[in-house]
């Protein structure tokens, strides 16, 4: 299949790594969000991934800062993606907010399309409920910074199709990246791990058992782990690592997944990780 | 500005972001796991704004940024100066 523009919806961290994917693959994105200020603020961080991109790999394609600006067009009206070959669902994980998107973009695009649910958590087969096109809906769990990770979570609703899993599969090939499909159960399999393990670390770090960079170390240096289990807390965001373990605690009503009252309070006090300059560790501003 | 100060305020920069009293010039910041790839976007940005240095598509290789005498050096370099 060929794809010749792709709806990016939802223009925050994952959603700015994926329209960076795009246009560093020769690919045009529609971007939406709900006001010019994101969509700005977006595109400026997706123009300066694009220009420091050769810096992080060296298998990535080089762009301009013309080109990947060309690629892009960025709306505040979700009515755009209409004329687009398939929809990558990025808003905030919250049901509330992903409710509505998904019962417009049913309305405002062809049948035929897919979507691809990128959350880290959310049920693909419920998201699939509100759409009349269930087995068009597929998961798709991106990693972040998503144009360096090659490797993504797909999720298989219930009543996901081959030919829709096949379709996303070969839009993620166009990006370099490779799938494991899996099937849907809150959290799949990645965060329902690696939640606990992030959840723990700040259990550990609120008991004083240990400083932050000591926990992080012991995983990097005793495991050979890339990133410790703050650090990595801190790359995606502490407040979407709090909204995930809710939806897990809420999901499986299981108390093993209650959140951290310090990971809480830092999210509480702004602290939201690399992106807010603090979170478990500090990023200095250059 | 001398090489040395340049050095001074770019290891004073690395130390800002990770604890590490016996940093080495030469140690690879990357390879060792001292920082994760993400932190050459830091440092960059860092060397961009401190040093008054436009970095260009060709500079972007981590080889520039890969240890305390490699960003020195880079800094040196596009700056056309440093004797001392």
């Amino acid at each position: 299949m060929e794809f010749r523009k792709v709806a990016v919806v939802g223009a925050g961290t994952i959603g700015i790594g994926v329209v960076t994917d795009l246009v560093l693959h020769g690919l045009s994105a529609v971007v939406v969000d709900i006001s010019a200020d994101i969509l700005k603020r977006a595109q400026a961080e997706i123009l300066n991934n694009v220009r420091v991109a050769p810096l992080l790999s060296r298998t990535l394609p080089r762009v301009t800062r013309d080109e990947a600006a060309q690629r892009m067009v960025l709306t505040t009206r979700l009515e755009d993606v209409a004329s687009c070959d398939f929809v990558i669902e990025n808003v905030t994980e919250d049901w509330a907010i992903k409710k509505p998107v998904y019962e417009q973009l049913e309305r405002v695009t062809p049948p035929e399309v897919c979507f691809g649910a990128n959350t880290s958590c959310l049920s693909i087969t419920r998201i699939a409920s509100v759409t009349r096109r269930p087995a068009n809906v597929v998961g798709v769990h991106l990693m972040n910074p998503v144009h360096l990770m090659p490797t993504v979570e797909v999720i298989r609703g219930l009543h996901t199709s081959d030919a829709a899993l096949d379709t996303l599969v070969a839009l993620l090939s166009r990006l370099g990246k490779e799938a494991i499909t899996v099937q849907d159960l809150p959290g799949f399999v990645s965060n329902r791990i690696s939640h606990l393990f992030m959840n723990e670390a700040a259990f550990v770090l609120q008991d004083n058992l240990a400083s932050a960079e000591q926990i992080d170390q012991i995983f990097k240096k005793c495991f050979g782990h890339k990133m410790g289990p703050l650090e990595t807390a801190d790359l995606i965001g502490l407040d979407t690592v709090m909204r995930s373990l809710d939806v897990l605690y809420d999901s499986f009503q299981d108390p093993k997944y209650r959140c951290c009252p310090l990971l809480r309070k830092l999210v509480h006090a702004g602290h939201l990780g690399r992106k807010s300059g603090k979170g478990f560790h500090t990023y200095p501003s250059a | 500005m001398r090489e040395a100060d340049i050095k001074q305020a770019v290891r004073q920069f690395i130390s800002s972001a990770v604890r590490l009293p016996d940093l080495g010039d030469d140690d690879n910041l990357f390879e060792s796991g001292i920082v994760n790839s993400l932190f050459a976007v830091q440092l960059m940005t860092f060397v961009e704004k401190t040093f008054g240095i436009e970095v260009e598509a060709d500079d972007l290789d981590i080889e520039n940024f890969k240890s305390l005498n490699a960003t020195t050096h880079f800094v040196v370099r596009k700056n056309g100066h440093g004797a001392g």
